[in-house]
């Protein structure tokens, strides 16, 4: 019980800091990045804490919630593994399938963009689409391209396909009438007002299709793997270490899979910055 | 030009009506799409067709192995109108309440997509008001609400189903768990910028009113927010079908279109697989046609009819 009382004690003083610390209107820039920095990972820490806590303070079965100490040190004992899941999941089928669903949208949208017609034909579509439950399609892929990652980065390639295309559809209509006149008043030909200004314009658009397909990417990947894998991978382990409920290590592999995906997100958003760095939202006006 | 307008009222005929409007290019992209369907399924199964008559020795044209291939017994790519005419025999000649009956299955689904959506959607409301009004959480609880997003929450799923089952918790609240916690993420976002949405100038005339923050949240934040509401609500809702789904695939569900999913990929029934397809397509569909008629109905309620 005192493991559960010093958790909350932990977590009513991180709450007070972090109540503290927003009232702090520190002048420097610096400063104030630093402290929307610490805050979250405050948070996060007690979160932690309070799990810790609670886990042991009423000493639930750690094959219902295992403590983070027990998932930390399963995640350091079973590093190979982990790594050859890794491998398997997120650098063959996550990134090809990702790189080519977004590779495919993209010069769909661009071919498409000279024909309203065209146009006007498939945007609805893919909006209808991108509500669907494309997951679905994961036995399919499976049955066609056969139990290794080709039938995974299949799946995502066709989750992050539409995403893409909409978005760079609506993003090539988002500059402004007076500038294409600009462009038209310069001759510049069709290819130069391509380059020099709708694909800058569309840039945040684009870069909106990356961030949501980093994370439908991974989805898919893992999920393709419920319906069928060669013994290695990330949901393959998650679905057999649940039917042996060596829970612990399913967590670490969720560990694993939060930490792939929250980088992967992080580094669209880094070169989001660097593409777009005269966007109004990074500017922060 | 105006006038001349006026005199013969303009009437453009059907066909280029359609094609001003989006219905024919729709039409004919839809159009293509299943010549390209058929053109796939007889190229797809034509090796294991050719096998077919290899073995029989029987003599065969064209017209004969288009035909059986769109007609086979476990098609690589079956054909439109087998997945059809499953869809047929499994909604309309089967009792809804028989195991055999896919409305049977989509029901299961439905029930546990809504109940988490409804959930989720709850959550996602009180996420955002106590984010909107308190600093602290609005700091260190909004960066890891879009962290939770980053995460492949749906590798959780089978895991959350076979912990709640161990506890004794079966049925549905598992499943309807998973669709919470992915459509809460949408609410919380599109509601925290939408409680945001009135302008200062608003929170200040309610100021001079000496309103309190709860009348302030009831008579301006709350109003303004509804469109935001509704838009994430489009989004939650298409999303917690696929929760659903997923949450229906590992657990040897027997009941649910995600179990109809991966037993049809177990026993290679792949008309069964497509038939199961088309029903969670048109499911969200409806689901997210249910909600944009809420949508609009709620804009015209408050006057902003447009």
């Amino acid at each position: 019980m005192t493991a559960l009382l010093l958790a909350l004690i932990f977590w009513a003083v991180a709450w007070a800091f972090n109540e503290w610390l927003v009232r702090f209107e520190p002048r420097s820039p610096v400063l104030r990045r630093l402290i929307d920095i610490v805050v979250p990972t405050v948070f996060g820490v007690a979160v932690l804490v309070l799990w810790e806590g609670i886990v042991r303070g009423f000493s639930i079965p750690s094959v219902l919630l295992p403590p983070p100490s027990m998932i930390w040190a399963r995640i350091a004992a079973s590093v190979p593994i982990l790594w050859a899941d890794f491998q398997q999941t997120f650098l063959k089928a996550v990134l090809i399938g990702y790189a080519l669903g977004c590779g495919a949208g993209f010069v769909v949208a661009i071919l498409i963009d000279r024909s309203p017609f065209l146009q006007r034909g498939l945007l609805p579509l893919g909006n209808f689409v991108s509500a669907l439950p494309i997951i679905g399609v994961a036995p399919i892929m499976v049955m066609w391209f056969g139990f290794d990652w080709p039938s995974k980065a299949a799946v995502v390639i066709i989750m992050t396909f539409f995403p893409m295309l909409v978005n760079t559809v609506q993003g090539l209509a988002a500059s402004s009438a007076i500038d294409r006149d600009l462009m038209r008043t310069y001759a510049a030909s069709y290819w130069q007002t391509l380059f020099k200004l709708r694909l800058p314009a569309a840039a945040p658009f684009i870069f909106n299709a990356l961030k949501i397909n980093s994370t439908l990417a991974l989805i898919g990947a893992i999920v393709a793997e419920f319906f069928g894998t060669p013994i290695v991978g990330m949901g393959f382990r998650i679905s057999t270490e649940v039917g042996r409920m060596n829970v612990d290590m399913v967590w670490a592999e969720i560990a694993v899979a939060a930490v792939a995906g929250s980088v992967f997100y992080g580094v669209v958003s880094l070169a989001e910055r660097a593409v777009t760095f005269w966007h109004p939202s990074v500017r922060g006006g | 030009m105006s006038a001349l307008a006026a005199q013969e009222p303009a009437r453009p005929g059907l066909v280029s009506r359609l094609a001003a409007g989006s219905t024919l290019p729709i039409l004919i992209v839809l159009g293509a799409i299943v010549v390209l369907w058929y053109g796939f399924a007889v190229y797809l199964n034509m090796p294991w067709q050719l096998g077919v008559y290899e073995r029989s020795g029987a003599e065969w044209t064209l017209a004969d192995l288009v035909r059986d291939t769109l007609a086979q017994e476990r098609p690589v790519l079956p054909s439109p109108q087998q997945v059809f005419a499953e869809m047929w025999r499994t909604t309309v000649e089967v009792a809804p309440t028989s195991r055999r009956s896919l409305l049977y299955h989509a029901w299961i689904t439905l029930s546990s997509t809504l109940l988490g959506f409804v959930l989720g959607t709850l959550l996602g409301i009180v996420l955002a008001v106590f984010i909107v009004h308190n600093r602290a959480m609005d700091k260190s609880v909004m960066p890891w609400v879009v962290a939770s997003q980053t995460i492949p929450i749906l590798a959780i799923a089978p895991m959350i189903i076979v912990v709640l089952n161990a506890v004794g918790l079966t049925g549905l609240l598992p499943k309807a768990l998973i669709s919470t916690y992915l459509s809460f993420f949408p609410v919380v976002v599109g509601m925290v910028k939408g409680l945001r949405s009135p302008e200062v100038i608003q929170l200040d005339l309610m100021r001079t009113y000496n309103a309190s923050a709860v009348q302030t949240f009831w008579k301006l934040r709350w109003p303004s927010a509804m469109p935001y509401l509704f838009t994430s609500l489009k989004v939650a809702v298409a999303i917690s079908l696929v929760g659903a789904i997923v949450g229906e695939l590992p657990t040897g569900a027997v009941a649910g279109l995600g179990a109809r999913l991966l037993a049809g990929s177990y026993y290679g029934q792949t008309v069964q697989i497509w038939s199961a397809l088309f029903m969670a397509a048109a499911l969200a569909a409806i689901l997210v046609a249910v909600v944009g008629i809420g949508h609009r109905m709620v804009l015209k309620r408050m006057g902003a009819a447009s």
